[in-house]
Parts: C-alpha cells; sequence; structure tokens
C-alpha cells in the first residue's frame, strides 16, 4: 500500500475545469448556487397559480367518513377517496389511524398486519364474485420467458440473486401456511365430531 | 377505464374500474398517454409501504390530456398536453409557501410525516395513479404544466419524478466545484444524480451499483467513474482508497429501502417488513464520505425505525438532507438543462409495455432483467 501523508490540502482534482468542460456537456452550469432551483430554501411559491390567492382551500366533500392521522387537527381539505376501508382489515386500519400517532410503532406495524388481512379478503371475496387470481398472470413471471430471466442473472455478478428465491416463498408461503391451517382445523372438527 | 389494481405483494392486475369524478372544484380529469414505473413502485410492489390496499391503482410518473376540469381551474383548458408533478400539493399551504411542495400539508389526512403522491398508497393520501387510461389531478391549476412543444415525450414523463429527483439529490449534496460525489444507486434517479453533479462543478463523479449494466450506462451517459460493489470485499474501504483516505465530499443515496449488499438487512427489510428500510446504501454512504461531508438522501425509506448508524453520522459531523422532490420547483432550470442537452433523461428508457402487460413490466423492473432501466406504459396500447 503507498503511503499517504495527511496534509492540510484537499486531494487535488485529478482533471481542470477546463478539462472537465471540455469532456462533459454543461460542466459547471449551476456552480453558482444561485442557478440551483432550490437556493434560497425559502422562496415563496411564484405568484401565478392562484392557489395563494385563493388561501385555504375549499373542502372537498366526506361521503363517507374519512380517517385520518390524530396529529392532524383537522381533516385536510383535499384527500383521495380510492379504496375506502371495509371488512376486517377495514376495521384494524380504522383502529390503527384512531388510537395511534405516527410516532408508534404500533401505529404502522397494525397497518402492515391490514395490508395481509385485505390480501385474504380481497382474494376471497374476488373468487366468490368470480373474479378469481390467477397467481401466475399476476406475478408476471411469464417475464422471466419474453425478457431473459435466465440470461440477465447467470453470470452477471449480481448480488441480489442470492434472496431473489425467496420471492415465491414471500408470495406463496402464506397461501401455503394458510391452507395447512385449514386443514388441520377441519381435522380437528370432525375428530370432535366424531368424539376422538 | 382500464387501470393497473394492486392484488397483494407481487401481485397485480389490470381491471375495468369507474372512471375518476372530479370531487373538488380545482380538479381536473386527465387522460394518460404515457406513464412510468419508478423505483418507488417496486416498495409498493414488494409490500413495504403501510396501508398499501387491494384494489388501488400505482402510477405518480405520468403525462397526459386534461379531459375535464373542475368550475374553479383558471390554468387549464380540455385538451391541454401536460406534465403531472408527482407530489399533490395545494400551492398555499405553510409548507407550498416556502417552496416545500412534498411536505404539503392539506392533501394527506392519513400522516403528517409525508405529503400527498398519486398512487402511493394510502399513506401518501389515498390517490389513484397514472398506471391507467384516466387519473383525478387535484389542484389542476398548481402542479400540472403544459408540456413545452420542443420536449420529448419521453423527458417529459422523466421530468415528472425521476430526472428532477435526481438534479434535485444532487443540489442537497451542496456540491462545490472540484467535490469528489459518489453516487450509490445507478438506476434513473443515481444516473440523473450523477449527470447533475457535474452541473454543480463536481471534479469527480463515482456511481455504485452492483448491475453491470447500470454501471455501464453511469459511464456512457453520466461520464462516471464505476465501482461494483459485488467485486468488492468492502467496498467503504474501496472507495476510500480511491478518496486519497480522506473519503468522498459528498454522497448521494439513490438506492432506498431495499438495498442490497447485506443479506440480512435486505431480508429483515424487504422481505420479512422488520425494518422500514435495508440502510446498507446509506449506511456505506455515512461511512465512506469524509469527515464534516454531507449526505443527500433521495433514496425513500418507509416509516418503520431502521438500523442507521447514526454515531457514525453524528462522530464525523456529517451534514444529512433529505426529502421527497419538490419536482415542480426545479422544471424552469431543469428544462433548459434538457434542451442543451446537459440532463438527458429519455435516454434511460430501456422498455415500453402496454397496459394489460403491466404484470410483466413490475416483474422484469423488479428483477433488474433484460438490461431494464426504465419501462414506460403506455395505456392507449395493447
Ligand atoms: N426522494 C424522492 O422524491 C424520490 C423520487 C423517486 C424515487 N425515489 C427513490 O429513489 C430510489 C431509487 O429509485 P430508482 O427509480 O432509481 O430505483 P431502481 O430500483 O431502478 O434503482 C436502485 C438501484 O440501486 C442499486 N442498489 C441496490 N443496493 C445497492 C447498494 N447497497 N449500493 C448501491 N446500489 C445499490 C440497485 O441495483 C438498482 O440499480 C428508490 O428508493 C426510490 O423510492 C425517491
Ligand atoms: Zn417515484
Ligand atoms: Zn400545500
Amino acid at each position: 500500500m503507498p503511503h499517504t501523508p495527511y496534509t492540510p490540502d484537499r486531494p487535488p482534482m485529478p482533471e481542470s475545469p477546463e478539462q472537465l468542460r471540455a469532456r462533459i456537456p454543461g460542466w459547471g452550469a449551476d456552480l453558482d448556487p444561485k442557478d440551483r432551483p432550490a437556493v434560497p430554501q425559502e422562496r415563496h411559491e411564484p405568484e401565478g397559480t392562484g392557489a395563494r390567492r385563493r388561501g385555504f382551500p375549499e373542502r372537498q366533500p366526506e361521503e363517507r367518513p374519512r380517517e385520518r392521522s390524530i396529529e392532524h387537527g383537522t381533516l385536510t381539505p383535499v384527500f383521495g377517496t380510492s379504496a375506502p376501508l371495509r371488512g376486517l382489515s377495514g376495521v384494524v386500519r380504522r383502529y390503527a389511524y384512531r388510537r395511534f400517532g405516527e410516532g408508534r410503532a404500533a401505529h404502522w406495524l397494525l397497518l402492515i398486519a391490514a395490508d395481509r388481512v385485505d390480501v385474504v379478503e380481497s382474494t376471497v371475496l374476488d373468487a366468490v364474485r368470480g373474479r378469481p387470481d390467477n397467481l401466475i398472470a399476476e406475478t408476471g413471471v411469464r417475464g422471466e420467458l419474453t425478457h431473459h430471466g435466465w440470461s440477465s442473472r447467470v453470470g452477471a455478478g449480481r448480488v441480489d440473486v442470492r434472496h431473489e428465491a425467496l420471492d415465491p416463498l414471500i408470495v406463496a408461503g402464506p397461501w401455503v401456511l394458510a391452507g395447512l391451517g385449514v386443514v388441520a382445523g377441519v381435522r380437528a372438527l370432525v375428530r370432535r365430531a366424531r368424539g376422538r | 377505464m382500464r387501470a393497473m389494481v394492486y392484488r397483494g405483494p407481487y401481485r397485480l392486475r389490470v381491471e375495468e374500474k369507474p372512471p375518476p369524478r372530479i370531487e373538488h372544484p380545482n380538479d381536473a380529469i386527465v387522460r394518460v398517454e404515457l406513464a412510468a414505473i419508478c423505483g418507488s413502485d417496486l416498495h409498493l410492489y414488494h409490500g413495504l409501504m403501510p396501508d398499501t390496499r387491494v384494489g388501488t391503482t400505482f402510477g405518480h410518473e405520468f403525462i397526459g390530456v386534461v379531459e375535464q376540469v373542475g368550475p374553479s381551474v383558471e390554468n387549464l383548458r380540455v385538451g391541454d398536453r401536460v406534465m403531472v408533478p408527482f407530489n399533490v400539493y395545494c400551492g398555499s399551504c405553510y409548507y407550498c409557501a416556502r417552496g416545500l411542495y412534498a411536505n404539503c400539508h392539506n392533501v394527506n389526512p392519513n400522516a403528517t410525516a409525508v405529503g400527498g403522491i398519486y398512487g402511493y398508497s394510502h399513506t401518501c393520501g389515498g390517490y389513484d395513479g397514472g398506471q391507467a387510461e384516466l387519473v383525478r389531478v387535484p389542484f389542476a391549476d398548481v402542479g400540472p404544466a403544459p408540456i413545452p412543444e420542443w420536449m420529448s415525450d419521453e423527458d417529459a414523463v422523466l421530468l415528472t419524478d425521476a430526472a428532477s429527483t435526481g438534479y434535485f439529490g444532487a443540489q442537497l449534496g451542496e456540491i462545490g466545484e472540484g467535490d469528489a460525489v459518489v453516487v450509490f444507486g445507478a438506476g434513473p434517479v443515481g444516473l440523473m444524480a450523477a449527470q447533475s453533479a457535474w452541473l454543480m462543478g463536481a471534479g469527480r463523479v463515482i456511481v455504485v451499483d452492483h448491475l453491470e449494466y447500470r454501471l455501464e450506462k453511469a459511464r456512457e451517459l453520466a461520464h462516471a467513474e464505476t465501482v461494483n460493489f459485488a467485486e468488492h470485499r468492502d467496498v467503504v474501504v474501496s472507495l476510500k482508497r480511491m478518496t486519497d483516505y480522506l473519503g468522498a465530499d459528498v454522497a448521494i443515496d439513490a438506492v432506498g429501502a431495499e438495498a442490497d449488499g447485506s443479506f440480512l438487512q435486505h431480508v429483515a427489510a424487504a422481505k420479512l417488513k422488520l425494518q422500514g428500510g435495508s440502510p446498507v446504501a446509506l449506511n456505506w454512504a455515512i461511512d465512506s464520505v469524509r469527515k464534516g461531508g454531507t449526505i443527500s438522501v433521495m433514496g425513500a425509506y418507509g416509516p418503520i425505525f431502521s438500523a442507521v448508524k447514526f454515531g457514525d453520522a453524528m462522530n464525523k459531523g456529517l451534514t444529512l438532507r433529505m426529502n421527497q422532490c419538490h419536482v415542480k420547483r426545479q422544471w424552469p432550470r431543469l428544462f433548459e438543462h434538457v434542451r442543451n442537452g446537459y440532463i438527458t433523461p429519455a435516454a434511460m428508457v430501456t422498455h415500453r409495455f402496454g397496459l394489460d402487460e403491466i404484470a410483466e413490466a413490475y416483474h422484469v423492473f423488479s428483477a433488474k432483467l433484460d438490461g431494464c432501466i426504465k419501462p414506460l406504459i403506455v395505456p392507449g396500447a395493447g
């Protein structure tokens, strides 16, 4: 290892500004911080959108009770209305919002748990409604065939290949576990009904 | 209308959904011409973001034609071709008044810790996104802008997020003349950050990733030196060696929650959801930058705790800067750079998929197949 003395100077630039300007289109165009859009930080919205003139926005009608963070003093005047709360996942989500602030892990862990419940609920519901999920189509694994799954990975020295093997487990695992659980439950019931 | 719909981790399909309505006087409905999948969408797709509901439509990078406007809309007309920043924001609250559009306080009832984002879970406001034929655009007077006629559609759609975010990431790094800048991640955000670092006067730009095809793009498009971390036993030591054992002046994290490089950290975060994000790249940034250096975090992390090496950051006296990008604020200057050819967003586009092929598109982008860097979705096709 070469000896590297620690001196007060910063290491020299490998190339001079002139060389960089010649080699890289636009080098130094924003060298002056004044040319950079985020400077200064406290810059007011350029007039012209009309939003500041109009002040606090009109309120979007709340057609059904909208869950909100308890860290908000009011329902925000505008909000998304996609996928309203429903089912058991809805109960868990509503509880997470009502009971816990955003600083609490419980808030987020409950929401993640509700996400998993939602997947089960929705899968069952859509199967009953005659729009069953097609796991193969929905995961897009066909892309492995149409977009060189093998040659994109093998010999490329990628590190993500090691954990990609877990993906099918993550997708299918909960369903397999749920299936085994149902089988075990049914067995137990049958055993009990038979008076063991 | 047809729209991409989330069905659970790693699963989505196209469904017929009721078309979006004008729900507020300043709403517009936009017919999407071109949309993109972002690295951020992968965090949703993998089930990492709390309150990602089945049935929601993703997509926060899109351009299209105004189809309908609410009664108070003044700045848009039906038929206008617009590019829509990924931020949903009001333009009048405490944060918007200070240019912090990504932190708008009037659009996300679900959380105060993050602003509003199209198609990005209920944690970001519960808005459906643009990977669909039609999308509701709130505050139509504030966010959308007409696409300049000299601009290509590819550049326009990438300016709604990835290109603006990369440029913003370089700015937060407070790069000075001659600075050595390390960019972690050679995805669209990292590539744009690397290009932008030069504009701000960087003396060296080093891009780190493990996907050789992306590093090639970093060399060719961003004129950067590259480090393939899979070839280094300890990439932090290698970066120190490359920077006279001082460390780089600035490091930019353009990787985020699903960082690779530590099997355990990745599995704990991305697979088991035991932390808000795998902090591998962020920790590499903290450890490889010089004392007193600056770290700009563009990579996205979830709201739960992550194992970030704060002690090192403190002892080294680092400045950590980060945010979601305030997209529209970047545009006037960035448009000039795109027009001059200093920044070339469209050059990152590798794939186009029809809406019907969107499940495949997500898989190809997520698994990084076929040299994929940026996939576009064309709702009108297929
Ligand atoms: N702040 C914002 O406003 C904003 C906007 C857009 C995207 N993002 C975030 O930026 C990140 C990148 O987005 P993208 O679209 O470029 O995603 P991407 O998935 O295409 O790119 C991420 C890259 O990081 C690489 N990588 C993984 N682990 C690494 C490590 N330890 N060190 C170096 N590289 C590593 C991957 O191989 C990949 O090439 C995401 O987290 C996304 O959510 C933030
Ligand atoms: Zn994004
Ligand atoms: Zn606002």
